[in-house]
């Protein structure tokens, strides 16, 4: 476990890999993470998520040939744009299950099981254009169920409001997402972070049961101030909805130009403008 | 004067009767404004977010409900959610996930979210602000929500700017319960796109009273939020 840079977390992630993504929407996404992956030019991701912005920025940059996902909102704005356009485009491929199913495919990752039943998705046309999945009899009963399964992911990238040079970390907000069980269904654990502080100070900043992760479920933590925007990361800031806006109504190569070719640092400055 | 607004969101608010102590979630403005008129009136049990986590009895904060415990309710049954949706069938499957084709969508639209999950767990409605025959379809491009036809636990009513449906009839198929004050029979047959079952006299929707309509202008909307 180390602090780590953005450069060396994406150094990790290669083309091809399976990537979950924390946060739920437009909601607390390591969005410094994901533009530090686009501009790796990282090609055939496997993307698993909640989907919001993060999804746009890796279907209209290339990086990602798969999402795997219950919807793509940027909440504000119900509708990606980005995702939308490659969907109807053929650009990209999708795994569309109930938002329920995913959360059932975490848990079996995090707890090494192949699948978990579930009713969510019988009788929809998740079945339908998801062919290999499977039912399964309860071996109790005659209840017909989903065998949800598990989602191993290769890397895990989250955003959290703290978190001490060792991977323990704290959301701020009202919601934990799915971030832990993202962790705990990967093979390496990306967090990254408003602010690194002394554990001292980390566990001093609120109550025992909103230190989200701890030193076993994350490989490497990078600071990164204002690193979820333009999501919101509350209580530190909401969702830039001008720059969501902006986002959203902007040719993608103009948008590229204008944020995403420089470094993060150059996107901090532009966004400030 | 009474206003379509006021008289959808009673529409809403009595979808929810009944339910005793479960969580009341909603897609839209008039849906939530009759969820919490709800819970300020006959149904004073119900459970009503902020719509993050934050569990609110009339404004003020009672409990904690992140994303991963509304799973929990979803699959114990304990929740009741009016919709949306842009296609909507006889049997009450619903499709929020694309227009055309799955393969290559002509419109992409949000993805099932938990309309699968949803609809085969506990009860759901639909708030449907245009009746048209766009929305109200022979057959979905993508069943989300599945209809009473594949298993769905109960589609209790389906709320639109002209009426109210249900599936009150022998095979379950969508009925017009009642049409909304100013709105004919013929209006709600000509603007749904499969035959609609009508027996007999079809009431009206009911009128809020006096102090449901005194709560949403005064305490629920007082910025006009419903006519929008």
């Amino acid at each position: 476990m180390s602090v780590a840079t953005l450069t060396e977390m994406v150094d990790e992630i290669r083309d091809g890999m399976t990537v979950g993504i924390g946060g739920w929407g437009s909601r607390r996404k390591p969005m410094a993470l994901v533009r530090a992956l686009l501009r790796a030019g990282r090609r055939d991701l496997t993307v698993v998520t909640y989907g919001g912005p993060d999804v746009g920025l890796l279907t209209a940059s290339g990086c990602a040939r798969r999402i795997v996902t219950g919807f793509v909102s940027l909440d504000s704005i119900p509708l990606e744009p980005h995702f939308a356009h490659a969907r109807q485009n053929g650009n990209v491929a999708l795994t569309e299950y109930d938002e329920g199913m995913l959360y059932w495919g975490l848990l079996a990752a995090a707890n090494r099981l192949p699948f978990l039943p579930i009713r969510a998705g019988l009788g929809s046309d998740v079945m339908r254009v998801n062919p290999q999945l499977r039912t399964v009899r309860s071996p109790y009963g005659d209840d017909l169920l989903v065998a949800m399964p598990a989602l191993d992911l290769d890397v895990a990238m989250i955003h959290l409001n703290l978190a001490d040079d060792g991977g323990n970390g704290r959301y701020l907000g009202p919601d934990p997402y799915f971030d832990d069980l993202f962790c705990q269904a990967a093979k390496r654990r990306f967090l990254t972070c408003e602010r690194i502080v002394p554990t001292t100070e980390l566990v001093g900043a609120g109550p025992p049961q909103t230190l989200l992760t701890n030193r076993s479920m994350i490989d490497a933590v990078a600071e990164t101030p204002h690193g979820a925007h333009f999501t919101s990361c509350v209580p530190d800031y909401g969702r830039d909805e001008e720059f969501q806006r902006e986002y959203a109504t902007t040719d993608w190569d103009t948008f590229r130009a204008r944020y995403l070719d420089g470094d993060e640092s150059d996107y901090q400055k532009a966004i400030r403008r | 004067m009474t206003t379509r607004a006021e008289i959808c969101v009673t529409a809403c608010a009595e979808a929810w009767r009944g339910d005793g102590a479960i969580l009341a979630s909603f897609a839209g403005t008039v849906p939530g404004l009759g969820a919490r008129l709800a819970q300020l009136t006959f149904a004073p049990d119900l459970l009503v977010t902020d719509g993050e986590a934050t569990l609110l009895r009339d404004d003020a904060v009672e409990g904690w409900l992140p994303y991963r415990q509304v799973f929990a309710m979803v699959a114990a049954g304990t929740r009741h959610v009016m919709m949306g949706a842009s296609q909507l069938d006889r049997h009450g499957n619903s499709n929020i996930s694309c227009i055309g084709d799955w393969e290559r969508p002509k419109r992409q639209l949000l993805g099932v979210r938990g309309a699968p999950g949803n609809t085969i767990g506990h009860t759901t409605s639909y708030w449907v602000p245009r009746h048209s025959p766009r929305v109200f379809v022979e057959h979905v491009d993508m069943v989300s929500g599945i209809g009473g036809d594949r298993g769905a636990h109960e589609i209790r009513v389906v709320v639109t700017d002209l009426a109210v449906l249900d599936f009150a009839t022998p095979d379950h198929t969508m009925r017009l319960r009642s049409t909304h004050p100013g709105v004919t029979v013929r209006q709600v047959v000509d603007a749904t796109g499969f035959p609609l079952v009508v027996s007999g006299q079809v009431p009206q929707t009911r009128m809020p009273t006096a102090e449901e309509l005194a709560l949403i202008r005064d305490h629920l909307d007082p910025d006009g939020r419903r006519d929008r």
